[in-house]
């Protein structure tokens, strides 16, 4: 087991260097000359402008500005953005928020979604079944904006029981809303995959046994389906945890939400390289330990599957 | 400077409003503790964008940072609402020659850590903008300043000072341009001449973060993307005092955030409103929302050197096309009537600007059968290759009246005309500079400061062509270029705005840029307060209000 974590956690560096050298690249094309950008219309000179390009290492080819940004940030250091502010404090501001955004969604994405899709899948052809999935269908295809601006209108700004701009204070039960609107989507899928997931186990020769030897329907439900058709769910859940920090920037900017999401958004909108780089390597780094600690769920979940190989 | 996209409008907040009676009611208030003029204990709230450089006045060339910077600096001069310029820290601004400048500043004036304001404080203030060394981003308005070649080259060390200024005594300095410039007192509201204290010079980095200024306000705290909190200054002791508890900036990301907070009545005063709600903000609000004309010009520009638009043909189809635009169609419908028709090359608000009178400024009315005939006259003398585009950057809200425009046009002569996305305004900026971009470009200009020559001397002049200005269609006219020097040189403002008025009739019959609209001040207020006044450049006069 140790040496199967020690293995994955091998694996990032890899990773971790690719992805800056492709986001780098990326990011390098995207956008423009940065420093046009920190310019506005204004005419600056030359001078200044080679000035700025040298501070920033901007005047230096794409490879060696990516091994300067690579080698600092292996000691700790993530530079300084164009605003004059230390890149790891703008990221280590915003960071929690975002955190907490995304845990408040896969709490509710969770509990709701296994819990409605339960429902579902036992009832299967039911009429609560049918209303269940359309209202998933529903969620799913309107888009994350659209159901947070009309939240936010009605909640907010008509009925004022909740704050338009949590920006201001982005405590818990501010972000309550916020939450529920980044992880409804999510709750479609995971009532659907759940509902899908138990449905086929449900019907499974080992339900069947359970039941004929007696146990109370509950048993079977928590013992026998719900261990077994939870893996795909875990899996798609632990994976949404990064989608959701990364997925956070229109749910962010509805809410004027200071997180990582409009950090970003901030960063491209300026070409801003650095900046960019590191809260996207951020999440891809969080992308792979969550995507790990679900591996090492389903040994929990399911005694067959075994990592010590 | 342009208006590329919402955060990048450089404007100065520098503003002023006539201190009415107000100081008969109990005096202006003259300690943080509660605002005079019946305000309560609470700040008022503001709409803010995250300032993008530190809170360094020769270093911010943003509204965001341009709002803070204003509100806590006081510089020589300030403008009132409606434009005129006022004395602020200066006690006279007087010169024989419009080119050697004698500045006395007003004895015992003090910064917010009781430093003193002097001469030497703008001087050296000036000094540290100018050097490239320092790579201050408003260095360009030390230009006019004599000696700024040497101090504004590749090699300066931080150590060279410009020759055009000179410390006479502690509350006396000289400033020698390098050519007659009437203007030039006008130009010292704008933020990047402030003053600063000798502890600047310590610790920049921290100074960034909290200024020690000498405005109506200090920055109390910065909550980097969050908030900033203003409070009164008490050693502030000029024209612009705080008539309030304070101001607090809230910093929006999105405009529709902030205007449900205007709503809501959790923002009181917004220079913004965003493109969703302009059809219905007037109503919603009624007499708490603002909407006047405003000092920002909208136009595109055609570049020199595009093959379509050279010579006689191409004055004719610029013509043509600044005639096949239905400007006051796509201000109604499109705008809600939040944008006026331009009739001139200067926004409403500056003395000389809106003018209807300028010879040849018909060419900006919408004429259907007039436009062909043009388009048709150039079509004989060299025919039209490709098709028309109009480039733009879609990072900020161009792409309707983009699309507007080109409709326009292609309905109205027949050609294919359409607009040309650029992802974003640094993608869009390097095209302009590398000059590289071929047809139209959107161009717009909010003036730094309330003078007729800054929209017409920056952007048309030879010396602002080749990259040395935001001359970025590189249009070079001698004839034009003399009128602005006389207009400089003239006697008196009436007498300048004669020259430029002639400067401009040589504009309309080149179009380097066609006009498109002035974009007006509008905004809205909450309930919760009064004396609600915003200044010439669109920016609110926060100290005046009361809460």
């Amino acid at each position: 087991m140790i040496w199967y974590i020690g293995r994955r956690l091998l694996q990032m560096i890899p990773v971790f260097l690719g992805a800056t050298l492709l986001i780098y690249v990326m990011a390098f094309y995207a956008g423009g000359d940065p420093i046009q950008a920190i310019m506005g219309d204004k005419p600056l000179s030359p001078a200044v402008q080679d000035q700025l390009r040298s501070q920033y290492n901007l005047d230096k080819p794409l490879i060696v500005q990516w091994l300067i940004y690579v080698g600092k940030v292996v000691r700790g250091d993530f530079g300084v953005g164009f605003n004059g502010r230390p890149i790891f404090e703008q990221i280590r501001d915003a960071f929690p928020v975002t955190f907490r955004l995304a845990i408040i969604a896969v709490v509710f994405e969770t509990i709701l979604g296994i819990v409605a899709g339960v429902i579902s899948g036992l009832k299967k052809g039911t009429w609560i079944d049918t209303t269940l999935l359309m209202v998933s269908l529903l969620v799913i295809a309107v888009p994350t904006f659209v159901i947070g601006f009309v939240a936010q209108f009605t909640l907010g700004v008509k009925l004022g029981v909740v704050p338009v701009n949590v920006g201001r204070d982005a405590s818990l039960q501010n972000l309550l809303l916020p939450g529920f609107v980044l992880g409804v989507v999510s709750f479609a899928y995971v009532l659907r995959l759940t509902r899908t997931s138990i449905t086929e186990v449900a019907t499974a020769d080992h339900v069947r046994t359970a039941t004929a030897k007696g146990l109370s329907r509950t048993g079977v439900i928590s013992k026998h389906i719900m261990r077994n058709s939870l893996i795909p769910v875990v899996t798609f859940i632990g994976a949404d945890l990064g989608s959701l920090m990364g997925g956070a920037i229109v749910t962010e900017r509805i809410f004027n939400i200071h997180g990582i999401g409009s950090v970003l958004y901030q960063a491209i909108n300026k070409s801003e390289s650095p900046v960019i780089v590191s809260v996207v390597t951020i999440m891809v780094m969080i992308f792979l330990l969550t995507n790990l600690i679900v591996d090492l769920l389903y040994a929990v979940l399911d005694p067959r599957i075994r990592h010590a190989k | 400077m342009s208006i590329s996209r919402r955060s990048m409008i450089l404007g100065t907040g520098a503003a002023g409003t006539a201190a009415l009676a107000l100081s008969a009611c109990g005096g202006g208030s003259d300690s943080g503790d509660g605002g005079s003029g019946g305000g309560s204990g609470d700040p008022v709230y503001a709409n803010e964008t995250e300032p993008q450089n530190p809170l360094i006045p020769t270093n911010t060339n943003e509204v965001g940072g341009g709002r803070i910077i204003t509100s806590v600096f006081a510089g020589l001069v300030y403008y009132k609402a409606d434009g005129t310029v006022e004395n602020d820290v200066a006690d006279s601004i007087e010169s024989d020659d419009n080119q050697t400048w004698t500045i006395k500043i007003k004895d015992g004036q003090k910064f917010s850590d009781d430093s003193p304001v002097t001469a030497k404080s703008f001087v050296d203030a000036w000094n540290f903008g100018a050097n490239t060394k320092n790579a201050q981003l408003s260095q360009s308005f030390f230009e006019p300043i004599e000696g700024f070649d040497k101090v504004s080259a590749d090699k300066a060390t931080g150590k060279e000072t410009l020759s055009g200024l000179k410390v006479v005594d502690d509350l006396t300095f000289t400033v020698k341009l390098v050519s007659e410039q009437s203007d030039f007192p006008n130009r010292l509201g704008y933020s990047a001449y402030s003053p600063l204290p000798e502890s600047f010079y310590d610790d920049t980095k921290s100074f960034g973060e909290k200024p020690v200024s000498n405005g109506p306000y200090m920055v109390d705290t910065w909550d980097h993307d969050q908030q900033i909190v203003l409070v009164p200054n008490d050693k502030y002791d000029g024209p612009r005092k705080a008539k309030n508890a304070g101001v607090t900036f809230t910093i929006y990301s999105s405009d529709d955030t902030m205007y449900g907070d205007l709503e809501s009545g959790e923002v009181d005063v917004t220079d913004l409103i965003p493109t969703s709600a302009l059809s219905s903000y007037q109503d919603t609000l009624g007499d708490r929302a603002v909407n006047d004309p405003g000092a920002v010009f909208q136009s595109f520009t055609i570049a020199q050197n595009d093959p379509n638009f050279s010579g006689e043909a191409g004055k004719l189809r610029r013509k043509a096309i600044s005639r096949a635009i239905n400007r006051k169609q796509i201000c109604d419908k499109l705008f809600y009537g939040t944008r006026t028709p331009a009739t001139d090359f200067i926004a409403p608000v500056i003395p000389g600007g809106g003018e209807k009178d300028i010879p040849g400024a018909e060419v900006l009315e919408f004429d259907e059968a007039e436009a062909k005939k043009l388009w048709e006259q150039a079509e004989k003398k060299q025919p039209f290759k490709g098709e028309f585009t109009l480039a733009y950057n879609a990072d900020a809200p161009h792409k309707d009246w983009v699309d507007a425009v080109c409709n326009s046009i292609a309905n109205t002569l027949g050609i294919t005309a359409k607009g040309k996305p650029f992802p974003a305004f640094g993608d869009f900026r390097e095209q302009i500079t590398k000059r590289e971009l071929k047809g139209a470009f959107r161009s717009g200009w909010q003036a730094d400061y309330p003078s007729a020559y800054n929209f017409l001397g920056p952007l048309y002049s030879s010396a602002a062509a080749d990259g040395k200005g935001s001359n970025d269609g590189d249009y070079k006219n001698p004839e034009f270029d003399d009128l602005l020097k006389e207009g400089l040189s003239a006697a008196d403002e009436n007498a300048a705005i004669e020259k430029y008025k002639a400067a401009e009739a040589i504009l309309m019959e080149d179009l380097p840029a066609i006009p498109l609209w002035y974009q007006n001040t509008f905004g809205g207020f909450s309930e919760n307060v009064s004396d609600v006044k915003y200044g010439w450049d669109t920016v609110p006069l926060y100290y005046a209000i009361t809460k």
